[in-house]
């Protein structure tokens, strides 16, 4: 019986040591908007700016999360920001120049995208090229790829329908049905996980604790759909990301795949042994990485209306940022993908309030960089307590 | 003989679990003091007090060195008062070089330069002083066996001038009965010379035939002290478990039959690395429903031969496989699984835990395709089949979702073992199954062993047990540098001992 009780305990205090972890990311980010409110008396924290602050750094997110498992494998991706600018500029090619159909160019940029992946894949998992070299490799030649094809010209105008992709909106009404539903799927969820435990007699969170959880959720849930609707409604970038958002989520919560990409991060010598084909593994990520990033470098292009060979330059490095101000481990093994949201945005959240200001450009990546810093230096320091 | 260490009332906490209950243990003088208990008892734990690793604010209670309080904040304090430790798990830097291992932390240096030839000069005295035959000071740590590794840490710890105190946590678990004598000559030698030693072991005969003293923990409280000379094996055991353990194999079963299940043939194995040629065109036949004891001194080829039979792509090796009379094609470990062959490591640090992972997904990962409900992880299917394992096999954890590497050796060591055994297998390759066990978890993982063949698995077991390849198995295999030099039938015939080691030894 004492034992019982003692596993009660240890799991209870578990969970709450996690959830202190995501709480302190969430302060982090409600104290960075805080502080830019204030200095900017107030014109931050308007739903105007918010919206504007969440389409920009819906970017940023796109390529984090095709970057979160690549770095959860142990690995590292330097070529996403190269192949966002290849995607977005064959879309801007074969429309605006070539006259081809738009899901046809659309296609032709994720294949593209997934070739260079696969690509990636070839040298770090068949031939054993250390990712960094292979994807710095991958990220010069690409571009260069890019350069060359359209000659340094800018392309734009792109097409009118990707136009809506980057800067369209969705009715209000739209967001609310949305939210609605998103409610009941959750409930839904929750009250059938919940009484499938009960059923298998295994032991469950108190009700009480989690009928606060739900309501906390929805509250925050509507607070942010009426935020929205009081601007122009939900960004059509925004339901990009909720899209990639919820697929990542499951695929590394609750499918084989996801939980062996953590298990090769741990251990990848023990995985070999427990009969995990690790080179495919790691050639289907980064396959996926391209493909996230080609997705990523459409949108780009959509909402710069342009797109152009120096596109995206430099953004692998906030993707990275991202995750790891997200609390993904760069020795692999460790993250969750609600972290790597909450990193994005904490990022653009701080560009975002310094451009407010009309801080110099430089400043923001003194910034950006020592957050950076301290996020893992935390992290780091907390884990030897 | 005074007493150059105390530990008083010392008391340490992990969530969920009291690893150390009110402790109080004393170290004389140049006495070799044993420490021994069940895996999980907390021996590992005061070790990591003693040492500094754990800094005082970490845990209640005090810690005395020649009679005055000490407050050890890092490993560091601890090495200042002379106290050095080899911890259960090796800690050497396996791409450099034994002098490099030697003197890391510690290098000998002319303002900042270092003094190479110096080192290596130091190294070969060590090399010399602890009989290493054929080892080099340029010679890769990764490259010797786990035997010289384990003697090379020790080489370093006490290469520390002023070193008083040096406590070792199961160090023999992976040498030979060789190496662990030269090991005990050289503990005798520095206890001469006046050097206080706690020597952490599951192996009870060391511990008699070594040690003054035994201190005996159980779930983290201290069961009392003896000398060795006033007590016998059977009483310590008695001390340690709480119980009597009457019979250490349990009686084996039926015969097993004649139908061969597995078999190699014409194996070849050589190392990445150097390409040097580890094991020299082995065939091994197993029958259905028996244990197949492979015996050998370390070093004799016998992991290299197993795992890359399953598949493993540690070493370069070719030779067939029949499974049931059938080729057997295996290109991976992938294969292997399909077919119904598991594996379980000798090296659970290395090619076992996942130390960022809970004790349930480490158990289950090797099979969770089997837990596959329509497209997610069946997890609450995943909870109760792990809940299960820890039963059955009695590991113990606060809870299943701590993470392994919070568990004691001896219960890490359980979970590898749970991880093949969730799912039906035919055979089981164990590579030293109770290296680093307490006696009762041995004898519960024999019975285990013994249960998995009644109900018709095979079992393959690389041991360097005498006793255990005596005890376990139907027919034995012996190796001698990297060749299979005979296969005996243990039921027949009345084995000893010598014989084996006679085969073993290459006479
Ligand atoms: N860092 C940790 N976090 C949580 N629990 C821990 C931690 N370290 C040890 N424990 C627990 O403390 C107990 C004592 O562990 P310890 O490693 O001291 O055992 P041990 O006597 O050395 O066993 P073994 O013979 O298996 O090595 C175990 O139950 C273990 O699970
Ligand atoms: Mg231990």
């Amino acid at each position: 019986m004492s034992d019982i009780n003692m596993a009660g305990a240890g799991s209870a205090k578990k969970s709450i040591k996690i959830d202190l972890r995501k709480y302190m990311m969430v302060m982090a980010l409600v104290i960075i908007w805080i502080v830019f409110t204030v200095l900017t008396r107030g014109s931050y924290f308007t739903p105007r700016n918010l919206t504007n602050l969440f389409r920009q750094a819906v970017f940023t997110a796109i390529l984090a999360t095709g970057m979160f498992p690549v770095i959860v494998l142990g690995q590292i991706d330097l070529t996403v920001g190269s192949i966002a600018a290849l995607a977005g500029g064959l879309v801007g090619m074969l429309t605006t120049w070539m006259g081809l159909p738009f899901w046809f160019a659309v296609a032709i940029a994720l294949i593209a995208g997934m070739a260079v992946g696969i690509w990636n894949g070839f040298w770090v998992a068949y031939r054993g090229v250390p990712a960094f070299i292979a994807t710095l490799s991958s990220m010069l030649v690409f571009r260069a790829v890019l350069l060359g094809m359209t000659d340094g010209i800018t392309i734009s105008p792109m097409p009118e329908i990707l136009k809506g992709l980057g800067a369209g909106f969705l009715s209000p009404v739209f967001g609310y049905v949305l939210a609605v539903l998103a409610c009941v799927v959750m409930l839904f969820i929750q009250w059938n996980g919940r009484s499938k435990k009960i059923k298998m007699n295994l032991p469950t969170s108190s009700l009480i604790i989690e009928i606060i959880k739900t309501i906390l959720t929805v509250g925050l849930l509507f607070g942010f759909m009426y935020m929205m609707a009081s601007y122009k409604g939900i960004p059509v970038a925004l339901m990009i990301i909720l899209i990639l958002f919820v697929i990542f989520q499951y695929v590394f919560s609750s499918t084989v795949f996801g939980r062996r990409i953590y298990a090769i991060g741990g251990n990848a010598n023990a995985c070999q042994l427990a009969g995990i084909n690790i080179k495919a593994s790691t050639m289907i990520v980064f396959a996926m990485n391209g493909v996230v990033a080609a997705i990523a470098g459409i949108f780009l292009s959509s909402r710069l209306n342009s797109a152009s060979s120096a596109a995206a330059s430099g953004a692998e490095l906030d993707a990275i940022a991202a995750c790891v101000i997200g609390g993904i481990s760069m020795l692999g093994g460790i993250g969750t993908i609600s972290g790597v949201m909450i990193g994005a945005l904490v990022i653009q959240s701080i560009q975002n309030g310094m451009s407010l200001l009309d801080t110099p450009s430089f400043w923001q990546n003194i910034v950006k960089g020592l957050v950076l810093l301290v996020a893992v230096w935390f992290d780091i320091s907390r884990k030897n307590k | 003989m005074g007493t150059i260490l105390e530990a008083r009332n010392i008391t340490k906490i992990f969530p969920g679990v009291r690893a150390l209950d009110n402790i109080n243990f004393s170290l004389g003088e140049g006495e070799i003091h044993a420490i021994c208990g069940e895996n999980g008892a907390g021996k590992s734990t005061l070790n990591k007090v003693l040492c500094g690793v754990y800094p005082h604010t970490d845990y209640e209670g005090d810690l005395l060195i020649d009679g005055e309080v000490s407050k050890f904040k890092h490993i560091a304090d601890a090495e200042r008062k002379g106290i050095a430790i080899i911890h259960q798990e090796l800690s050497l830097f396996n791409l450099l070089s034994v002098t490099e291992n030697l003197f890391v932390g510690h290098e000998i240096n002319n303002g900042g330069i270092l003094d190479k030839n110096a080192m290596a000069k130091e190294a070969y005295k060590w090399i010399d002083w602890l009989n290493l035959e054929g080892v080099l000071p340029s010679m890769l740590v990764g490259d010797l066996g786990v035997g010289k590794q384990q003697l090379i840490e020790i080489a370093r710890a006490i290469r520390l001038t002023g070193v008083r105190i040096l406590i070792l946590d199961e160090p023999t678990a992976s040498l030979t009965e060789k190496e662990t004598e030269l090991l005990h000559g050289i503990l005798m030698k520095l206890r001469d010379e006046g050097t206080s030693i706690i020597y952490v072991s599951h192996k009870l005969d060391d511990v008699m035939e070594l040690c003054d003293k035994v201190t005996v923990f159980r779930d983290g409280e201290s069961v009392g002290s003896a000398d060795i000379k006033d007590i016998t094996q059977d009483e310590l055991v008695g001390m340690m478990v709480g119980r009597e353990i009457s019979e250490m194999y349990p009686v084996m079963g039926e015969l097993p039959g004649d139908e061969v299940i597995f078999e190699m043939k014409n194996f070849n194995v050589r190392e990445r690395m150097t390409h040097k040629q580890v094991v020299k065109d082995v065939s091994l036949s197993i029958r259905k429903g028996e244990i197949f004891g492979l015996y050998g001194l370390v070093g004799a080829g016998r992991t290299e031969l197993i795992s890359t039979a399953y598949g493993s792509d540690r070493y370069i090796g070719d030779g067939q496989v029949f499974w049931k009379g059938k080729p057997l094609k295996v290109k991976s470990p992938v294969d292997s699984l399909k077919a119904g062959i598991a594996y379980s490591t000798e090296d659970r640090k290395v090619y076992g835990i996942i130390p960022t992972m809970s004790v349930q997904k480490n158990t289950t990962i090797q099979f969770i395709k089997s837990f596959v409900n329509f497209l997610s992880i069946d997890k609450n299917l995943e909870v109760t089949r792990t809940e299960e394992m820890v039963d059955n096999l009695g590991i113990k954890t606060a809870t299943i979702e701590t993470k392994i590497v919070n568990l004691s050796g001896g219960n890490q060591q359980k979970v590898l073992l749970a991880r093949n055994l969730i799912s039906d297998i035919e055979l089981l390759i164990l590579d030293e199954p109770t290296r680093g066990i307490d006696v009762g978890a041995k004898q519960e993982i024999y019975t285990i062993m013994r249960e998995l063949v009644k109900s018709g698995v095979t079992i393959l077991m690389i041991s360097s047990e005498l006793p255990e390849i005596l005890g376990m198995s139907d027919n034995v295999g012996v190796m001698h540098r990297g060749r299979l030099t005979c296969v005996l039938d243990n039921r027949a015939e009345n084995l000893t001992q010598e014989m084996i080691m006679e085969k073993a030894a290459g006479i």
